[in-house]
């Protein structure tokens, strides 16, 4: 199979911004990624824009951002599913390159998430699972995810504290990362002073709604080759689903979207776990970091909790994880969390991350999960 | 009428509706794959492993493990009056499973994962409209209006 390869990255501030329109932000990662790739824009043949629509008060969002960036008349589409919407992207980039119907994509990720007045924002929280069967009885998102968490605790002994140490980790490298919306190091007593979410949930255990466009220039081989840049290939392209209700899924303490999805990646890469050697996972809760530890293959299966407890998870551990403050610290701006995932990724890949740079870095990983699961998308990236 | 099911409820029309009459009623219904023979929790009119769409109701006994649960703090709409609140998962002796809220006869530091509950049919009394819902509450609990299940 040919290769797919990231000539160009580009990342916005996340954050409040309500300084800009949706397509203004897709417009700061975009130009940073053509820049970024020294190409014309007018060599771009199509753009996917990663997006969840129910946020923004324009419809119909890709015609406006398309319009913004200058690119018609070439198509674009967009994809969601839910918080995994920006990798969405990415994959029918990839694929649309891979048919050889286009060759040059621009793929972004763009959401604002605070045009919604804090009613709006409340009614939506209501319906983010199965509307049903389990809506009616007031589930939020929190709460599934304090659903896994109990779970979890119950049947591998996983901590308290061992949850919160990945929000510490987090906000360690957060502080690090100029585009994060909490660039501030955090303690675990000050962690267990905020406010209660859903137990074992605190505030400190969520990440934080956030808007921001993240951007990445997708290219076929020959085009990549004549990058001036390394090229971060594309090589494991896995992608998984899990039923839509907590009430069909085998247990309550992994996500099996997840494993499927990075076993499809891992094999098509031809590497395994253990060659990743900087990750970027989708830690919108606490505990989400842990059991994508487990569903990835970094550690044993109910070993997260101590995976992060002797620091494996941080720059100088066995698999760096999140080395950017994850969504915990950055924000989520769910449409473009999947690409700036992918961002990260391909800095570490270059040597570009500065003060947060691992060493070694030759194949990374994006893990982005949609839903509680429902959609898994795990990405194996390397360079030459 | 499956606009009776919920405190607030978001699909009034669906297959399964009869569900809800059955739940007035004090009876917990599963549904059985008239074609295969495959039961589900909850009811589904179509079924996931032959394809068929005949289907009937089959009475469960609401006998159930807790799986996991969570106190709710942070509410969503229509549910602040009633905050803070808990929700668990169970298992069904038959088969599937289910989520609602811990019932009166539970008290918080009595949970424990693993525990025998009762899946109980309830009306919601204080409101004018019909509203029904299930509750998981102590073994041997029977329905809230004074029938017994």
């Amino acid at each position: 199979m040919a290769r797919v390869g990231i000539i160009g990255i580009g990342h916005g501030q996340f954050g409040r911004r309500s300084d800009a329109t949706v397509q203004e932000l897709a417009f700061e990662a975009f130009r940073e990624a053509v820049a970024d790739a020294q190409i014309d824009p007018k060599d771009i043949d199509g753009s996917v824009i990663g997006s969840v629509p129910e946020y923004h008060k324009q419809r119909s969002l890709p015609g406006v951002v398309q319009e913004y960036l200058g690119l018609n008349p070439v198509p674009t589409w967009l994809t969601e599913v839910a918080c995994a919407s920006g990798s969405a992207a990415i994959r029918t980039g990839w694929m649309a390159i891979q048919s050889g119907a286009h060759r040059l994509m621009a793929i972004i990720g763009c959401q604002k998430m605070t045009e919604l007045s804090t009613p709006e924002i409340l009614a939506l929280m209501g319906r983010v699972g199965e509307v049903q069967w389990e809506s009616v009885f007031g589930t939020t998102f929190p709460a599934y995810y304090a659903l896994f968490a109990k779970s979890h605790m119950h049947e591998y002994g996983t901590t308290r504290e061992q949850l919160l140490q990945v929000a510490v980790k987090n906000h360690y490298y957060g502080a690090r990362n100029p585009n994060a919306l909490f660039q501030k190091e955090i303690t675990i007593e000050k962690a267990l002073e905020s406010d209660p979410v859903s137990d074992p949930f605190q505030v400190y255990d969520c990440c934080a709604n956030a808007d921001g466009a993240a951007c990445v220039i997708l290219a076929s081989e020959d085009i990549a080759k004549k990058s001036k840049k390394p090229v971060a290939w594309l090589d494991g392209v896995g992608c998984a689903t899990a039923s839509m209700s907590v009430l069909r899924r085998p247990s309550l303490t992994g996500l099996p979207s997840a494993e499927e999805a990075s076993r499809i990646a891992y094999k098509m890469a031809g590497v395994t776990a253990k060659d990743i050697k900087v990750a970027e996972v989708h830690d919108c809760f606490t505990i989400a970091e842990i059991m994508a530890y487990e569903d990835l293959g970094f550690c044993a299966k109910g070993a997260g909790g101590r995976f992060i407890e002797e620091r494996q998870s941080y720059a100088d551990g066995q698999t760096p994880v999140n080395i950017d403050g994850g969504l915990k610290a950055k924000g989520h701006p769910i449409g473009a969390t999947g690409v700036s995932m992918t961002v990260e990724i391909v800095k570490q890949l270059r040597g570009e991350a500065g003060e947060r740079q691992v060493k070694n870095a030759d194949a990374g990983l994006t893990h982005n999960v949609g839903g509680i699961g429902q959609y898994c998308f795990v990405h194996v990236l390397r360079r030459d | 009428m499956f606009k009776w099911f919920g405190k607030v409820n978001f699909a009034p029309y669906t297959k399964v509706s009869e569900f809800a009459n059955h739940l007035k009623d004090g009876r917990l219904m599963g549904s059985k794959c008239k074609q295969c023979g495959q039961e589900s929790f909850p009811p589904r009119a179509d079924c996931s492993k032959c394809l068929s769409g005949d289907f009937e109701y089959i009475e469960f006994s609401g006998e159930a493990k807790l799986l996991s649960y969570t106190v709710i703090h942070a509410a969503p709409t229509g549910f602040e009056d009633v905050t803070p609140y808990t929700i668990g998962v169970v298992d069904l002796k038959e088969t599937g499973r289910l989520l609602a809220w811990l019932g009166d006869t539970i008290s918080e530091d009595e949970i424990k994962i693993g525990m025998d509950l009762q899946v109980v049919p309830r009306v919601f009394e204080e409101l004018e409209e019909i509203k029904v819902y299930y509750s998981l509450e102590k073994p041997g609990t029977t329905w809230s209006v004074g029938q017994s299940s």
